[in-house]
């Protein structure tokens, strides 16, 4: 296995720049997660590593080897695709052992590599079935084998489980997750669902109209948002914007957002212009006291928790609290944020603005 | 009052039973949601309240009176489809008060504008009521097809997953818009999805099918912190609740078999030791997966706790659900 560094990487179709300039650097072992809306530029990287395209510019390195121009057979790389590509007239057997008999491995290898890996998957009893008649996951399970069985030096996976249904997404990406833990082999992922990124990653890039919005590990990204893209892709429900002119002193420790004096993570840059104050939904309180006021206008019961829309004079915003709390539609209630986990962001940019919270996320960002 | 009552309600397709004697009250003014996988029964119930289909058997009442012998146009039911069902060559406007220029309802054309422009307001598509229904995005051709349930008045509007088709965001926007128009008009609604989310925030009642058979009909807050067997249990909340042997622990009950353990009723700190597998840290919050016993269990916890995959933590039931041979709660 081996770490992968891409460096500049860019790539146009005609005058469309489908990716501008990216860097960034998946570690020795690592579950890497490119993340973004359709058409961010996140397929195009991947298929740029795997070497299914070839960048326009920039370099990338696949074990410590310059690799940009070469081949996608001579990169040594495993593809997993969103529709798992099987022969249907081999068994499950036979479709495992294509790639190495095509390596011109010997049979007697191939057998006990076959077997080794459908003992990986949980397959062995279905070597001998043929894949018309198997169900989702194990179509699923036979296409992950025919990746690992070759041992290349990563796996490049494009929305491996967008074809299947919630449920059986979720089971998936669990046992998807335990694989990778039992093989630590560096694996990079394209997906556009947040919670599949977040559950299963070690790192995110997060991307955006071909451009790298943030990249680090999932708590960081959802805590300390480099962008409001970020801030509003990321979370369920996303993070809330209370939007107001005003300004906002370096070394600030609050600011004043109608009557009520909210405090705020120190502020590292002065700023004065339109703002946006991003709140998470589970850091919204009720608190009587505040003068910083709001209507309730919808509750939404999930069990455990519910989700109460607050519409106030800068925005509408959304609270995660437990289902005991009383909330009623109608009613004006005193609201209050969680001072350590707010950001700051500048509303014309959308940029995140520096402060005691993000200082060290957005330093290497 | 009941706007729709079905009594005893089954139905069969080629000797396949979808239906099994569904006894079931649609209150006034209430907000029913059926919830359950393919094939459970969801859209049959529809189809028979609307008239699409007849029962095998039972009677279905609509106002208080036997539906049995209308046409689904006697019927004074409003169906919305998961797949929008426009007329191409109508602008939205026309779209909208088709449904009202019916010759059974014969609505004078004051009227009609009148309902168009609340309707209209209401969804947030007035800006768009001149434009030809091809030229609109799917969430707003979703809307209007809502629209065209909307203008009328029936008894009931029946509503076959119709957001199951628009992207996450436009879901959650639109579940809450459903919501607040349906308080606001009164109406009374059946809803059938087989989302968990829109079951618990939309509904006033969700009625839980499984294979033709409603297996209970009850608040949100009933059907989760009370559900009458297992496959309930397992319908409602995101992780899933935990099912394992019942002895796994001490003191279950004698005839319990299995236990289900929500993951936000696990105390940490206290009982036996488990092993921390994986953490996946979401954000909002931390799932833990644990193993006690040789069984996986998921857990929730602090956001930001220093538990890693290799340490111990001690986990101890807390209201723990009680099922028995054949999955029906007994605690």
């Amino acid at each position: 296995m081996a770490e992968i560094r891409v460096n500049n990487l860019q790539k146009k179709f005609g005058e469309f720049t489908a990716v501008k300039s990216s860097s960034f650097k998946v570690e020795d072992g690592e579950f890497f997660m490119l993340l973004g809306p359709s058409g961010c530029g996140k397929t195009t990287t991947l298929r740029m590593i795997a070497g299914l395209e070839l960048p326009s510019s920039g370099e990338i390195y696949i074990g410590g080897e310059e690799v940009s121009q070469r081949p996608a057979s001579q990169r040594d790389i495993a593809f997993v695709f969103q529709l798992f590509a099987l022969y249907p007239h081999m068994n499950v057997r036979r479709n495992l052992s294509y790639p190495l008999v095509s390596q011109g491995l010997a049979r007697d290898q191939v057998h006990t590599k076959v077997q080794e890996v459908a003992k990986i998957l949980g397959i062995e009893s279905i070597l001998d079935r043929s894949v018309g008649g198997l169900s989702g996951g194990d179509r699923q399970r036979v296409a992950l084998g025919r990746a690992i069985v070759r041992n290349p030096k990563a796996f490049m996976m494009d929305e491996p489980l967008g074809a299947l249904d919630a449920e059986f997404r979720e089971h998936m990406s669990v046992e998807l997750r335990a694989l990778h833990d039992r093989m630590k082999a560096t694996t990079v992922y394209v997906t556009h669902d947040q919670l599949e990124a977040m559950q299963m990653g070690d790192k995110i890039v997060v991307m955006n109209h071909g451009v790298i919005e943030q990249f680090g590990k999932p708590q960081d990204i959802y805590d300390k948002p480099a962008s409001m893209f970020v801030a509003d892709f990321i979370g369920s429900p996303p993070m809330n914007f209370l939007r107001f002119y005003g300004n906002v002193e370096m070394g600030a420790r609050s600011f004043k957002l109608g009557q009520e004096k909210l405090a705020i993570p120190q502020m590292r840059i002065p700023f004065e212009g339109d703002l946006a104050l991003g709140v998470r939904p589970e850091h919204v309180r009720f608190k009587d006291s505040s003068s910083y006021r709001g209507e309730v206008t919808a509750t939404e019961y999930l069990g455990t928790t519910q989700i109460v829309t607050i519409k106030t004079a800068h925005g509408t915003l959304k609270a995660r609290m437990a289902s005991r709390d009383s909330a009623r539609v109608g009613e004006t209630v005193g609201l209050q944020f969680d001072a350590k986990t707010v950001t700051m962001f500048d509303n014309q940019t959308g940029k995140a603005l520096r402060s005691a919270l993000n200082e060290g996320v957005l330093a290497h960002g | 009052m009941a706007e729709v009552f079905l009594r005893n309600v089954s139905k069969s397709f080629e000797g396949n039973i979808a239906l099994d004697r569904v006894t079931m009250e649609i209150a006034n003014g209430s907000f029913v949601v059926l919830l359950g996988p393919t094939g459970a029964g969801k859209t049959t119930t529809l189809r028979l309240i609307s008239g699409l289909e007849s029962p095998g058997e039972g009677d279905i009442l609509i106002g208080s009176k036997s539906a049995l012998g209308l046409t689904p146009a006697q019927r004074d039911v409003a169906m919305v489809f998961q797949q929008y069902s426009l007329y191409p060559h109508m602008t939205v406007r026309e779209n909208l008060a088709f449904p009202l220029r019916s010759p059974i309802l014969n609505t004078p054309e004051v009227i009609i504008a009148q309902k168009i422009n609340e309707i209209a307001e209401m969804l947030r598509i007035s800006g768009k009521l001149d434009n030809k229904a091809t030229t609109l995005s799917g969430g707003e051709m979703q809307r209007v097809s809502i629209g065209r349930a909307l203008v009328r008045d029936p008894s009931i509007y029946l509503m076959d997953e119709p957001l199951s088709s628009l992207d996450a965001k436009l879901r959650s926007d639109l579940r809450v818009e459903l919501k607040n128009i349906q308080a606001n008009l009164g109406a009374t609604f059946l809803y059938v999805t087989h989302d968990q989310i829109e079951a618990m925030t939309l509904a006033t009642q969700i009625g839980v099918l499984d294979r033709g058979r409603l297996v209970q009909f009850g608040t949100p807050r009933e059907i989760y912190e009370n559900p009458a067997n297992l496959y309930v249990a397992g319908r409602l909340g995101i992780p899933r609740i935990n099912i394992l042997p019942a002895h796994v622990f001490a003191q279950s009950p004698k005839l319990a078999i299995s236990i289900g353990l929500r993951p936000e009723n696990i105390t940490m700190g206290k009982g036996r030791n488990s092993i921390v597998r994986r953490v996946e840290h979401l954000g909002d919050q931390t799932r833990l997966h644990l193993n006690f016993k040789n069984h996986d269990i998921v857990t929730l916890t602090d956001v930001h706790t220093s538990l890693e995959p290799g340490d111990y933590i001690a986990i101890q039931p807390r209201n723990p659900l009680y099922f028995d041979a054949v999955g029906a709660r007994i605690a």
